[in-house]
């Protein structure tokens, strides 16, 4: 009832082409925006911010990162986790180095050099196909880590190999509290998702979307292929170089090699797939069902051994928390294969004709 | 240079590829069969070497636990057919793909869940001690243990390459790989081939976890030998039984040259990474593998 379109016309060019064409979805994100600015830092709990939706926010915009590459562009790759690593520690060497830089030029600095090392690792996607160059990819996750953990210049000579980070500071205020730390990223996030979802709506996006379905066909209608791969991995590691410095100096508060292995690489995989391949909404969906299944599964154990009165040892909840995992993977993956967001989009084509179905 | 030196890493690398290729071997059967890019196979050596090491410690009999451990991965395979692949059939690979990812995790639950997390030590009564008489002679130290892996190896592959072959399922087999489509049609039950080959596969983790399993012992980090098995696997290519063979024995030769000669140049640890730019720079020049099929885009 509420959720329909007629009686909104499109009147103008800028109104045909808006990112939400509908006024009630329009609203909706307005609200779900200043919620999430205004009234999470309010009332959320020191545990919610710095745990759970600072880690979420970051693992989105590193799905978000994967889903250019692997969703819109096509090419599977299986070293997120390295860019990521990459643009955290070159934003500890820029804020290290160049102090009066400051976080944010940092950070795009840090982005940057990930796209650099993105450009490289891309190169062998113009010969190298689908699971050939999936595993390629795994070549600059060990690759990567090895050089940051045998390049001492890196760590600064820590002899530790783990680095506390630099406090944030822009404009001479100190990002202490994780309310500030969860605005900024946020606000990160929110800037770097508007930006993905021009892009993709835009040239480069089609681009990418006509490279993914049939690379020959797109290069016979005058795609050039080249750039359009490298440009894939430069704007993906771009956007997994900024998550990796935000993980580092929003969430960990260190910077070490250890925390960016395969396992994250696979965990940010895995989002996009539940989440839906090619959708930027489907990353934020796929990273809050990622980040926030562990833990329902912890209550959910810790609930069970509560009211039923049975001991449980750790080791048993575990693996029993891993199987549960792995069982819904699959159970999602033959539910919807097109993940979450396909399921949000029935749902909306749904409510557009409800109650009225035919 | 000292070539006594040279030859004993040359033969223990080499041997150690053959390692590798057992691993290997099990991702060829299944995606030759299925298209399916199984990453759940390292989950699978794991899963049968600990399933195996637990019978042999309460008390069985080696081969009667040999012969559980089969039962239970032909089981494990038919379960897998029937849940997972049976109802994703027709979806893109990388959907089987992500699906065996989820597989992968319920096996590492489900046989710590069940045998416990502590690591075990195996022996299958071949010392790993290097041959006295080849280091009399020629003073190259050769372990006993590599050559029996290297023998068990090539037993193996020669017995799946006559299976493959000679038989009625094995031809069945590579009508499956050929064309799914086209073997349904003349009548090749589509469910049980699928079967056949994950068990196989079940098989060929079985006793690359018993060789691993003996060097190493069985551990949880044992599920990542099937890292070191997929540059093995992309160099060789994808489809290819004797690909992975040829490709361990390249991986293999190289890393140990590499670690010896090499490492110490640059800091060492670099057995992580150093097969994987082998594979990558071997598949510059071939996208396909060495062994691989042509990959031919039709628009």
């Amino acid at each position: 009832m509420l959720y329909r379109q007629s009686g909104q016309f499109k009147t103008n060019y800028a109104a045909d082409q808006q990112i939400f064409p509908l006024r009630q979805d329009r609203i909706a994100m307005a609200l779900l925006l200043a919620f999430a600015f205004v009234v999470v830092p309010l009332v959320g709990s020191t545990y919610w911010l710095s745990a759970i939706l600072t880690p979420f926010l970051i693992l989105s915009l590193a799905a978000l990162g994967l889903n250019i590459l692997t969703g819109y562009a096509g090419q599977l790759s299986l070293g997120t986790a390295a860019f990521m690593a990459v643009g955290a520690f070159i934003t500890y060497n820029f804020m290290l180095r160049v102090p009066w830089l400051g976080f944010i030029p940092s950070i795009i600095l840090a982005g940057l050099c990930a796209a650099g090392v993105g450009l490289a690792f891309g190169l062998p996607s113009l010969r190298i196909k689908g699971f050939y160059l999936a595993v390629a990819t795994l070549a600059c996750q060990f690759l990567v880590l090895w050089v940051l953990q045998r390049v001492d210049w890196f760590k600064n000579y820590s002899a530790s190999g783990v680095i506390t980070v630099q406090t944030i500071e822009i404009f001479g205020y100190a990002f202490e509290s994780p309310a500030s730390k969860y605005l900024l990223t946020l606000s990160v996030v929110a800037v770097m998702a508007l930006a993905a979802k021009n892009m993709v709506r835009g040239r480069a996006g089609r681009a990418f979307m006509a490279v993914r379905d049939m690379d020959v066909a797109a290069s016979v209608i005058g795609i050039r292929i080249m750039r359009t791969k490298l440009l894939a991995f430069a704007i993906s590691s771009f956007y997994c170089g900024v998550a990796g410095a935000l993980y580092a100096y929003t969430y960990l508060l260190t910077v070490e090699p250890e925390a960016f292995r395969l396992d994250l690489s696979f965990r940010i995989l895995f989002m996009i797939i539940i989440g839906g391949v090619g959708s930027i909404l489907g990353s934020f969906l796929g990273a809050a069902f990622i980040t926030l299944l562990p833990i329902l599964l912890a209550r959910g154990s810790e609930w069970i051994s509560n009211t039923f009165n049975i001991e449980q040892s750790h080791a048993m909840v575990s693996n029993v928390e891993l199987m549960i995992f792995g069982g819904l993977i699959v159970f999602f993956l033959i539910v919807e294969p097109q993940g979450l967001a396909r399921l949000w989009q029935i749902a909306k084509e749904k409510l557009r004709r409800w109650p009225f179905p035919h | 240079m000292n070539w006594s030196f040279f030859f004993e890493v040359l033969i223990g690398g080499m041997l150690a590829g053959v390692m590798y290729s057992l691993v290997a071997l099990g991702f060829v059967l299944i995606y030759k069969a299925s298209g399916v890019f199984n990453f759940a196979q390292g989950a699978m050596v794991f899963f049968a070497a600990l399933t195996f090491v637990s019978l042999l410690e309460r008390n069985w009999n080696f081969w009667l636990a040999f012969a559980m451990t089969l039962a239970v991965m032909v089981l494990l395979s038919i379960i897998t057919e029937r849940l997972v692949l049976r109802p994703l059939v027709n979806q893109s690979p990388n959907t089987l793909f992500m699906a065996t990812i989820g597989l992968t995790f319920v096996l590492e639950g489900l046989s710590q869940l069940v045998w416990g997390s502590q690591p075990h030590g195996l022996e299958l009564g071949v010392p790993d001690v290097p041959m006295e008489w080849l280091a009399q002679k020629t003073n190259i130290n050769i372990s006993h243990f590599d050559v029996f892996a290297a023998a068990v190896a090539g037993i193996l592959v020669a017995t799946l390459a006559l299976v493959f072959q000679k038989t009625r399922i094995g031809r069945a087999l590579r009508a499956v790989a050929d064309d799914h489509q086209a073997a349904l049609s003349i009548g090749i039950p589509l469910q049980q081939i699928w079967i056949i080959v994950w068990s196989v596969a079940g098989f060929v983790a079985l006793v690359a976890g018993l060789m691993w399993g003996a060097r190493n012992g069985v551990q949880y980090a044992l599920t990542f030998v099937a890292l070191k098995a997929l540059p093995v696997l992309i160099l060789g290519g994808f489809e290819s039984v004797p690909g992975a063979i040829i490709g361990g024995l390249i991986i293999g030769t190289t890393e140990k040259l590499a670690e010896v000669y090499l490492g110490p140049m640059v800091g060492g640890g670099i057995e992580s990474w150093f097969a994987y730019v082998i594979a990558l720079l071997f598949l510059l020049v071939r996208p396909q593998g060495l062994f691989g099929e042509k990959i031919i885009d039709r628009v």
